[in-house]
Parts: structure tokens; C-alpha cells; sequence
């Protein structure tokens, strides 16, 4: 039967304050363990906790940019569990006056020509927990804790559950870390777990249009490739049962990224009684609009309004666009390379084609490109004034990006300046007539496509500095005259 | 004797989300205990609130903000000095149900 993938999404992303949301400790990623801590944030008694500004203030910035309705009476409740990386025995999290609610994200589908939006059901802000770390030695029966965590801002994202299959998740996800980004509130770095996503996922028949009453909640996705390829697994799994006419359940999962599955935690530990009472130690909050407006005011440019700019500006082409500002590093990498050279087309083509396959074989985002912007601008300079051909240029941009440097010096070093003196060119061009009589008599009684060899053969004997256009020309005056 | 808002199942309840072992005299010495003081507070319904905001705060404060500064935080050992055990700069507990 033909079933339809219903997903949810709830993101956590830590922000980028240089304390944590209730204490003065430092956020700073990978410092020694316990070294970040402080009466506050390891829930002594006595202690009390103060609303970081920062913090509500990049959480209020989120919330607006994914046009969210702000509670201005915002309220801080607890969440009551136990668990080891929770010193207080407790969250101070949001649940009845969320800070956000009723937004939404537009996120490209299909080819990226259409666009789908994603509601956002809230956003709300809590603190972060520590870390377990569990010793590789089973018998060791301990575990460990880090503290140095807890009590970072947290912000949740919570999505209406409109996302539909792996190609919508994987959009949302990238729009969001965009977005997030775009507006500074986090470096949204994953390694370091700044960034991290929870699914809900179910399925219906197609052509139905309620929600279906089970859903599995999956935890533990540590990248966005982990989070497709769980979705692709519970849609398996999920359809599976339901094409046996099992009834499905409510469940929570863990995914475990090295088998590729995902588990149902037992029902015991799953199972929450969080008991949320608004947060005592906290005053209340009273957001005024001028802060909202203010916040608004300061908002940069969206991704949305910088893809209108650049095809706009740089008259680009709406897929390239939506390429070059699918990222915040990558529309400024883009625009210093234009600043460079005002090649805007160009640019673009050398980004979208040679830049972007090594970036991503390498894993890593345009501020780390091993090719400078501003030489790759120059470069570009170089074929425009005819200095290189296009297919020098590609040995050019190799020799770059194996961090050569200056294109200019590469070119001088390497002795690869383009050949446009018509004596030179026209001395190759002879020899390769001469070394092919049949094509060049193919051409001369009009068959055209014989030009492209006997270009190919100059270019060859020329090692690639002969100008092609030069070339062409040269071999049509000599064999039709 | 109060009416039963609170039945023996629930104080067990509370006891396993507090983490507290009690005894059954304990549970039903409880729940009584509960019941009177839920009993007592009961009155408080006959008043008409209709008209007032709910409080969840007694301080008529709002918007008490620290602003985003580092401030020195407590040493390792300082925040080690009340754990019954640690290891490695670690709290050390009893082990976690590994979770993944």
C-alpha cells in the first residue's frame, strides 16, 4: 500500500552566549571536566539563578525571524526528573507560555524552484544538561559526569508536524541551520553538539488527511544525515507493521547510527511524570514591545531577501541564488570573490561547480576554502582579460586549491600565460593541418564538426596556452578562405 | 476524617518520583496526612477568583537580567569537594543504563 511519511521535528540548538542562561560560567566547548561550574549551574542549595540578557535576547531574535508570535509574558517552568547529568533534579524549561508561538519556515522543495512552509508550533528557551560519559570498560560499572554543560542556553524548536519523507526533513533541517546562522545565535557546530535534532515520525495511507493516533519519538541524531537515514528506517519499519495490520503504538526510540536502527526505550524510562510548576526562583518576565520591535529593527538579511538581492544585484539566475545563499558562509565567500572581480556569472559557475564538489568532498564550509576568495576573483580577471584560457584555468584553480596561492604566481611559475600572438598560434595550427590531412579536408568541404578535432590538436601541441578563439579563427581562414 | 483526594496509589506514586522508600504504615500514615492538609487548603475554593490573574510569583518584580559576562567559576577540586565520588575531574554515580 502506498503510505505517506508524517514528520515533526523538535531542534535544540545551544546559543552563542559567552555564559551560560543562569550563571556567569563560561560556555566555551572542550575545556577540562567540572571546570565550568559553579554553585548555580551544579544546583547547590542556596543558589539562585539570573536570566542571562544575551540569551533572551538571541532567543527572542529566533523567534522573530521565524516569524513567531512572541509571549511577552513569557514564564520559566521546571521539569522535574532525575538523571545524573541534571544536577538540581531538575530543568528550568518553558511548557504553558512558551516564548514563540505560531511561526513558520519556508523551506525549497522539489527542484528548489517551489516552496513549502513548515509551521513552527513554539520555540522555547531552557537550560542545557551535563554529560555521562560512560567508561569502554563495561566493568568499570560507573559512569561519569560533566557538568561543564549544564546549564547552557538551550533553545527548542518545535515544528507542526508538516514535513513529509526524508527529501522535506533533510530541506527543513538545512533551512533551519541556515536561518540559524544567517541571524548569529549559534556557530550551530555539530561536532560539538550545538546543533542537534529530534524526530516524530508516522505514517497514513495517501489521500488521508488525519493525523495518525501512533508516532514514534526518536532521540539521539547526532547529524542530519543520521536523522534521514533514521527517517528512511522507520518508514520501513513503520510501514512494515502496518502492512501486517499491526497497531502501532506511541513510542520513544533511540537511534543507534552504527547498526542503522533504532530501539524502543523500555516504556519505564520513557514514561515521564514531569510535574512543571512555574519556576519560583525566576521573576516574571514582561517583554516590551519596544524590545521586540527593536530586536526586529536589528534583524540581517534573511536568506529569503539575500537570494532576491543576489538575483537582483548580480542578475544571477534563481538557482543560482538559491545555491550560493543556502549558505551564510557561502553568499559572503560569493560575494569576495565579485568584489574581486566583477564577474558575477562567473563567479558563480566557478563556485557552484569546482568549488562547491571539493568543499563538500572535504567536508568543510566556505570560510575554510583553501582557495581564497579574492583569488579566485583574480582568476577569473585573468580569463576574462584572456591572459588563461578557461582550460588553463582549471589547472590554475587544481594548483589553488592544493593551496598554491596567488593564481597570477602560479601562472607565471608554471609558464602556463596564454598564447595570443597569431604568429605562434598560427605555426600550431599549420603543424596540426598538416599532421591531419583528413580532417582538415573534412572541414574545408564543410563538414564542421571536424573543427572541434583539429582545435584539440592545436590546443595539444600548444600544452593548452594557445586562445582558442584565436585558434578557431586561424583554422577557418586557412582551410575556407 | 477528610475526603480522599489522595489514594494509597498515589502517595506510592510521589514516593517513586521523590526517589523515597516508604513503608506501607508510611504510605498510609501519608496519604491521611495528604488528605488533611489537601482538605484544609480545599477552602480556599469557596473564595471567587473568577476575576483575579493567576500568581505564580509573590515579588511584584519583572525582567531582573544579568548581563552575558564571564564571571570565575569554582575550581575542579572545588567542585568535586561534596561528591561522595569522583574520578578522572568526574562525578562519579552508579552506572547509567547506557542509553544508546
Amino acid at each position: 500500500m502506498k503510505y505517506e511519511t508524517i514528520i515533526g521535528f523538535e531542534v535544540h540548538v545551544e546559543l552563542s552566549t559567552n555564559t551560560k542562561v543562569f550563571c556567569g560560567c563560561s560556555t566555551v566547548f572542550g575545556q577540562p571536566p567540572n571546570t565550568q561550574v559553579c554553585p548555580v549551574c551544579l544546583g547547590l542549595p542556596g543558589s539562585l539563578p539570573v536570566l542571562n540578557r544575551k540569551a533572551l535576547d538571541l532567543s527572542l531574535r529566533t523567534a522573530v525571524a521565524l516569524n513567531c508570535r512572541i509571549n511577552r509574558q513569557c514564564q520559566f517552568e521546571r521539569k522535574n526528573y532525575y538523571y545524573p547529568d541534571l544536577p538540581k533534579n531538575y530543568q528550568i524549561s518553558q511548557l504553558r507560555q512558551n516564548l514563540g508561538v505560531d511561526g513558520f519556515l519556508d523551506i525549497p522543495i522539489g527542484d528548489g524552484s517551489e516552496q513549502k512552509r513548515i509551521r513552527i508550533h513554539n520555540i522555547h528557551l531552557e537550560e542545557d544538561a551535563g554529560k555521562n560519559v560512560h567508561p569502554e570498560n563495561a566493568a568499570a560499572d560507573c559512569s561519569l559526569v560533566d557538568l561543564n554543560r549544564t546549564g547552557t542556553p538551550l533553545l527548542e524548536i518545535v515544528s507542526e508536524p508538516d514535513i513529509r519523507g526524508a527529501d522535506e526533513a533533510m530541506a527543513y533541517m538545512q533551512a533551519l541551520k541556515n536561518l540559524l546562522e544567517y541571524i548569529q545565535v549559534s556557530d550551530c557546530n555539530m561536532h560539538e553538539g550545538r546543533l542537534r535534532f529530534e524526530v516524530n515520525i508516522s505514517h497514513r495511507l495517501a489521500g488521508e488527511t488525519e493525523l495518525p493516533s501512533f508516532r514514534s519519538e526518536i532521540k539521539n541524531l547526532g547529524s542530519m544525515k543520521s536523522a534521514v537515514r533514521c527517517i528512511e528506517y522507520e518508514a520501513k519499519r513503520q510501514t512494515r507493521a502496518l502492512d501486517r495490520g499491526e497497531t502501532l503504538g506511541r513510542d520513544t526510540r533511540l537511534w543507534d547510527d552504527e547498526t542503522g536502527r533504532s530501539q524502543a526505550m523500555r516504556s519505564k524510562e520513557s514514561a515521564h511524570d514531569y510535574r512543571y510548576f512555574p519556576e519560583p526562583d525566576l521573576v516574571e518576565l514582561d517583554i516590551e514591545n519596544d524590545w521586540i520591535e527593536r530586536v526586529r529593527a536589528e534583524l540581517p538579511e534573511l536568506p529569503a531577501a539575500k537570494k532576491a538581492r543576489f538575483i537582483e544585484r548580480y542578475g544571477l539566475p534563481e538557482y543560482d541564488a538559491g545555491v550560493l545563499t543556502a549558505s551564510r558562509p557561502l553568499a559572503e565567500y560569493y560575494e569576495q570573490v565579485v568584489a574581486a572581480h566583477d564577474n558575477p556569472k562567473a563567479a558563480s559557475n566557478w563556485i557552484m561547480t569546482e568549488l562547491l564538489r571539493e568543499l563538500n568532498e572535504r567536508e568543510i564550509e566556505a570560510r575554510e576554502s583553501p582557495v581564497a576568495p579574492e583569488h579566485l576573483g583574480k582568476m577569473i580577471r585573468m580569463i576574462d582579460a584572456k591572459t588563461i584560457s578557461g582550460k588553463i584555468a582549471k589547472d590554475v584553480f587544481a594548483e589553488m586549491l592544493a593551496g598554491g596561492g596567488d593564481p597570477e604566481r602560479i601562472v607565471q611559475d608554471k609558464g602556463w600565460v596564454q598564447v595570443t600572438d597569431s604568429g605562434q598560434v598560427e605555426t600550431w595550427v599549420d603543424e596540426a593541418i598538416r599532421a591531419n590531412p583528413g580532417p582538415a579536408s573534412d572541414y574545408g568541404q564543410g563538414k564542421d564538426r571536424a573543427m572541434g578535432f583539429l582545435v584539440g590538436q592545436v590546443m595539444r601541441l600548444s600544452q593548452g596556452k594557445a586562445n582558442p578563439g584565436l585558434v578557431n579563427e586561424l583554422i577557418k581562414k586557412r582551410l575556407r578562405p | 476524617m477528610s475526603p480522599e483526594i489522595v489514594s494509597e496509589k498515589h502517595v506510592r506514586h510521589i514516593a517513586l518520583l521523590s526517589r523515597l522508600e516508604c513503608s506501607d504504615p508510611e504510605i498510609r500514615k501519608f496519604a491521611g496526612d495528604l488528605n488533611a492538609i489537601l482538605g484544609y487548603v480545599e477552602k480556599l475554593k469557596e473564595i471567587d477568583t473568577d476575576a483575579i490573574e493567576p500568581t505564580t510569583h509573590a515579588l511584584r518584580l519583572t525582567n531582573v537580567f544579568r548581563e552575558d559576562v564571564v564571571r570565575p567559576s569554582l575550581t575542579n577540586a572545588q567542585a568535586l569537594s561534596n561528591a561522595p565520588e569522583a574520578e578522572a575531574g568526574h562525578f562519579k554515580v552508579p552506572p547509567i543504563i547506557q542509553e544508546s
